[in-house]
């Protein structure tokens, strides 16, 4: 490929990752020669305008592109789909980097300027993970995140936990990394090429040719790498302690864009790559296939609201939670319908509010109690009804309880597994969901039963107050009108999956 | 007048939220303030109330009050044919016979249950915002005409009704609301599994829409779908509701709520909470299924029976006053299910009146063991004896309101259980032979505690409590008359309740030959 071929591209499509991308190494370089005169709460704010900037160009590209575009060979692909994740992990990046302005105040961490250009070339990792086509450039995005995650967890220098959770990161991250590239060889090696829509059609051969066995071994790899990713179970074991150690506004990253950015990898590689694999007799892959996604969903379900109950440290819970969320995350993959993609962004989006809400919430409350356990919240209602209220919203919208954004997200879920009559399924979702009743109660129960330490009135940050009640505000809005997202995503976002013959059985 | 009865229901539903919004900017030390706007503000759901009550057309059984909006809209993708199918989910409301009184209810006790809420002296402002949004949900649930509405007022009580528990409760407070909230978290998730299916099968949510379909067997839809799949649906339902009713064995839950929870809360829970199952299994379980309701009406009748007997008998043998209640509660809400079981009109019209008339005595008795408790503070009937002395007032009225619990004639509780054994004895004498035997075991538990409590030697702690407070007397004086009027008119009920109660029932006995 020569140069000429390079300038013939329209890149204008690319600007918000250009714009990220720009961002993090200016505000490096400005780190390095002038951090001392700036004051790092102008690099965090600087962030912020790059991130905005960027979600601005992202929405500039959902109005004008109508059909995918596409960059060498689909290396870089810019379409509705990766749009749509973009937007999201745009959104946490930026709830990520407001609460991050409040949380560095305390000066838990030294290297501010370090935390915030991390975080941007975390978020460029994910974007480059939800635009692209192509195996290698997929694995490098993954990478880009993952390498930028694991030093975020680690900058409270001076802490122990911070450190062990880093270390713990990074080992098993790296061991999921190196799985995930095993199943991609497999993957290659069955069909000679990492453009994830040639292995499309390239795996349906396989598979007819008698290399059925091998599809499954490159599927499971694959999906062991990327559970990982979103703390799917079995292989969550590292996020209770990851959420622990990391600083609060970094568990929230990593708990939403981090694990959005794992679901949009996981779907779009394996949904398209297997998506024309079949066994033989006409039955699609999915059909099967996504039974061990079934299994896991359940695992997940199950693990994470069983063990939440029992912690006593609201961040480790909230790490069960994430796990429990993961699996109902899976719920709509078995098998996907018409109503997936909007299911999965709807779902995200009301996780993103509420996450970033209830961390908002979680990181005040520890920082003035100095404790991260549960009864660090005791009285909360009478020291702050206001950041009480907005977290009892956030928890019932956890727990999938009405008016929330939360519940809709869950009936959505519900709506499409029962369509495909996934029963097995929803009922464990059902039970597991009012197991999870009794953690987010636990938290309610402290913070309006319970009595505090102290009755004086918490001192909460001007910005983290704003911040907490739009998030409040929002969880209620969405739940009483969930119609404005689901439109949105309808009208403006179509995820280019033939999704013809994924009509639930009753509307065929 | 049009635009006005167009709204009218709405109004109603959401009138509580006036309420909300002023106690909420008010500051939280004008105690004396905020009780009065909290009790002011359930009069005018009342008024509303009052007033639907008198526009209602007795002539009909369609539903009255429709109101219908567009909410969400979700498509689902194109079939083969080039059909655009959707998901909507239109925002809903009627009333019919059956929830026009229930409403009414709702509007009385709430009203009254805020009088007895004068007794509360902690945290009032949150305890009357959370009052009012759960007078929202139970209001709403029962003038709803969609299932996500439906889902939505219903869930809407629970999380009020755990802090109101939690927080304003007796001793062991926190595990009743717990308990409460898992009991009720796991048929909520049963309802809402049944409604997903529903919806995902029949493409709507309105109510009428689905019972319409449901039980037109040339439906194209309604033919589509098995008996099995029916009574995979109808189960689903049932238990949903049974847990809410109570039905033994889920009843455990209730009894901690009713012996833990404020006064005028438990006047709440088993005046109306309670009912909603009622409510629910008759509109959608029998309403959606028919056929599978009547297969199913032996083991409907099994059920009341157990519930009636082992009711009775454990109330029997309780030593705390609640805890007879409870258990009281659980035996007469088995007479609704007797009735359901009947399959008549007869039958259907006795297990309503019972669940107006035992919302308005067991509101009545809770409400006089809350002014007992008040006095004295306990409950237990051997620490109680000698009321009637130093409290003839209070005395008198806890034995008007035990006559009516046991079925005097001239009393609402009469005329229901009348009504529902009737109904039974056309279908099932043997049965019904058997339940009747638990009117006898009622009056013998009844009288025993209420012997107990206002005979007998007076302790000498107890010469000088006072009788009931003006304010006190209210609420007493309104359970009461409303008792005696169903009692002795027992029309002002029927005839709403007749021609909604005639539309079910010609399709149940259609399939009964």
């Amino acid at each position: 490929m020569d140069v000429k071929d390079i300038f013939s591209y329209d890149w204008s499509y690319l600007l918000p990752e250009f714009i990220i991308l720009g961002f993090a190494t200016l505000l490096s370089l400005l780190d390095l020669f002038a951090g001392k005169r700036l004051g790092k709460q102008v690099i965090g704010w600087l962030s912020l305008v790059g991130v905005v900037l960027a979600a601005v160009f992202v929405f500039v590209n959902v109005n004008t592109l109508d059909k995918p575009y596409s960059y060498m060979a689909d290396m870089i692909r810019i379409d509705d789909y990766g749009n749509a994740f973009k937007l999201l992990f745009l959104g946490g990046t930026a709830f990520a980097l407001l609460i991050s302005l409040s949380y560095l105040k305390k000066g838990e961490v030294q290297h501010s300027g370090e935390y915030y250009y991390l975080l941007l070339t975390g978020l460029l990792g994910a974007m480059v993970m939800a635009s692209s086509a192509d195996l290698i450039t997929l694995f490098v995005g993954l990478e880009l995140l993952s390498l930028s995650s694991y030093i975020l967890v680690g900058l409270r220098k001076k802490s122990l936990q911070s450190n062990e959770s880093a270390f713990k990161y990074v080992v098993s991250g790296g061991i999921a990394t190196a799985i995930t590239l095993f199943g991609m060889s497999y993957i290659y090696g069955l069909t000679g090429t990492t453009h994830v829509y040639e292995i499309s059609m390239r795996l349906a051969e396989a598979g007819m040719a008698g290399y059925q066995f091998l599809v499954y071994v490159a599927f499971v790899f694959l999906v062991v790498g990327l559970a990982f990713k979103i703390s799917a179970a079995p292989f969550h074991m590292w996020t209770p302690d990851v959420y622990q150690g990391a600083p609060t506004p970094i568990t929230a990253f990593l708990a939403v864009v981090s694990k959005a950015a794992g679901f949009s990898l996981l779907f779009r590689v394996v949904m398209i790559s297997f998506f024309n694999v079949t066994d033989g007799v006409g039955r699609f892959f999915f059909q099967e296939g996504s039974l061990y996604l079934g299994l896991m969903a359940a695992a997940s379900m199950i693990i994470g609201n069983t063990m939440a109950i029992r912690q006593t440290n609201v961040k480790r819970m909230m790490a069960y939670s994430g796990i429990a969320q993961a699996g109902y995350l899976l719920v709509p993959f078995v098998p996907p319908t018409t109503l997936f993609f909007s299911e999965v962004i709807f779902y995200l989006f009301a996780y993103l509010l509420v996450s970033f809400g209830a961390f908002a919430v979680i990181m005040v409350v520890a920082q003035e109690q100095q404790t991260e356990d549960l009864k660090g919240f005791a009285g909360l209602y009478h020291r702050s009804p206001i950041m009480a209220v907005a977290m009892s919203i956030f928890l019932l919208s956890l727990a999938g309880i009405p008016v929330t954004a939360g519940f809709f997200g869950k009936f959505y879920l519900f709506m499409g597994a029962l369509a495909q009559e996934n029963y097995w399924l929803s009922a464990i979702m059902i039970v597991t969901s009012v197991i999870s009743y009794y953690y987010y109660f636990g938290i309610i129960r402290q913070m309006y039963m319970r009595p505090g330490t102290t009755e004086a009135k918490m001192a909460v940050p001007k910005g983290i107050w704003v911040f907490v009640l739009v998030m409040a505000v929002a969880t209620v809005f969405f739940g009483a009108f969930p119609g404005l997202v689901t439109d949105y995503v309808q009208t403006h976002f179509n995820p280019s999956f033939d999704f013809g013959n994924m009509l639930p059985p009753n509307f065929q | 007048m049009d635009s006005v009865t167009n709204i009218l229901l709405s109004s109603l539903v959401f009138s509580p939220l006036l309420a909300i919004i002023i106690i909420a900017f008010m500051p939280s030390h004008k105690g004396g303030t905020i009780k009065l706007v909290g009790i002011l503000g359930t009069v005018l759901p009342l008024i509303l109330a009052l007033w639907m009550f008198g526009l209602f057309n007795y002539d009909t059984a369609n539903l009255q009050f429709i109101e219908k909006h567009d909410w969400i809209s979700i498509p689902i993708g194109m079939a083969q044919t080039g059909a655009v199918f959707t998901f909507d989910i239109n925002y809903e409301l009627g009333v019919d016979g059956i929830s026009m009184p229930l409403i009414l209810l709702t509007a009385i006790i709430a009203t009254l249950a805020a009088i007895a809420s004068w007794q509360i002296k902690k945290r009032l402002k949150e305890f009357f915002i959370l009052f009012h949004l759960l007078l929202i949900g139970m209001l709403g649930v029962f003038a709803a005409d969609n299932l996500f509405l439906f889902f939505i007022f219903f869930e809407l009580t629970l999380v009020p009704t755990y802090f109101l528990i939690g927080i304003w409760g007796y001793g062991e407070r926190e595990q009743a609301a717990n308990k409460f909230l898992l009991y009720n978290g796991i048929g909520s998730g049963i309802m809402l599994i049944a409604f997903i299916v529903i919806f995902v099968v029949m493409r709507t949510l309105n109510i009428d829409q689905i019972g319409a379909i449901l039980t037109t067997p040339e439906h194209p839809i309604s033919a589509a779908l098995t008996p099995e799949f029916r009574f995979g649906l109808f189960m689903a339902l049932f238990i949903a509701f049974a847990i809410k009713l109570p039905v033994f064995p889920f009843h455990t839950w209730m009894l901690k709520v009713h012996v833990q929870a404020p006064p005028s809360i438990v006047m709440i829970h088993s005046g109306i909470l309670l009912k909603m199952g009622a409510y629910g299994l008759l509109r959608m379980g029998i309403g959606f299924f028919p056929e599978q309701a009547y297969q199913f009406s032996t083991w409907l009748a099994v059920l009341g029976i157990i519930n009636i007997l082992y009711g009775a008998v454990l109330a029997f043998v309780q030593k705390d006053l609640k805890m007879v209640m409870a258990y009281s509660s659980i035996s007469h809400m088995g007479i609704v299910l007797l009735g359901f079981a009947s399959m008549n009109t007869i039958g259907f019209q006795g297990a309503m009146f019972q669940v107006v008339s035992h919302g308005f005595i067991s509101a009545l008795l809770f409400f006089l063991i809350g002014v007992i408790w008040d006095r004295t503070q306990t409950s237990m009937l051997d620490d109680l004896g000698g009321l009637a002395k130093s409290m003839p007032f209070v005395s008198g009225v806890l034995l008007a309101g035990g006559m009516a619990s046991l079925g005097l004639p001239g009393m609402s509780g009469f005329i229901s259980e009348f009504f529902a054994f009737l109904g039974l004895f056309g279908r099932m004498p043997v049965l019904a032979a058997v339940g009747a035997i638990g009117i006898v075991l009622t009056a013998v538990y009844l009288l025993r505690a209420i012997l107990k409590t206002t005979f007998g030697q007076a302790p000498s702690r107890f010469t000088g409590i006072a009788d009931a407070q003006p304010m006190e007397v209210i609420p007493m004086v309104v359970l009461l008359g409303c008792i005696i009027l169903i009692g002795v008119y027992p029309a002002v009920l029927g005839n709403p309740m007749q021609q909604a109660l005639k539309t079910i029932v010609p399709i149940v006995t259609g399939i009964g030959g």
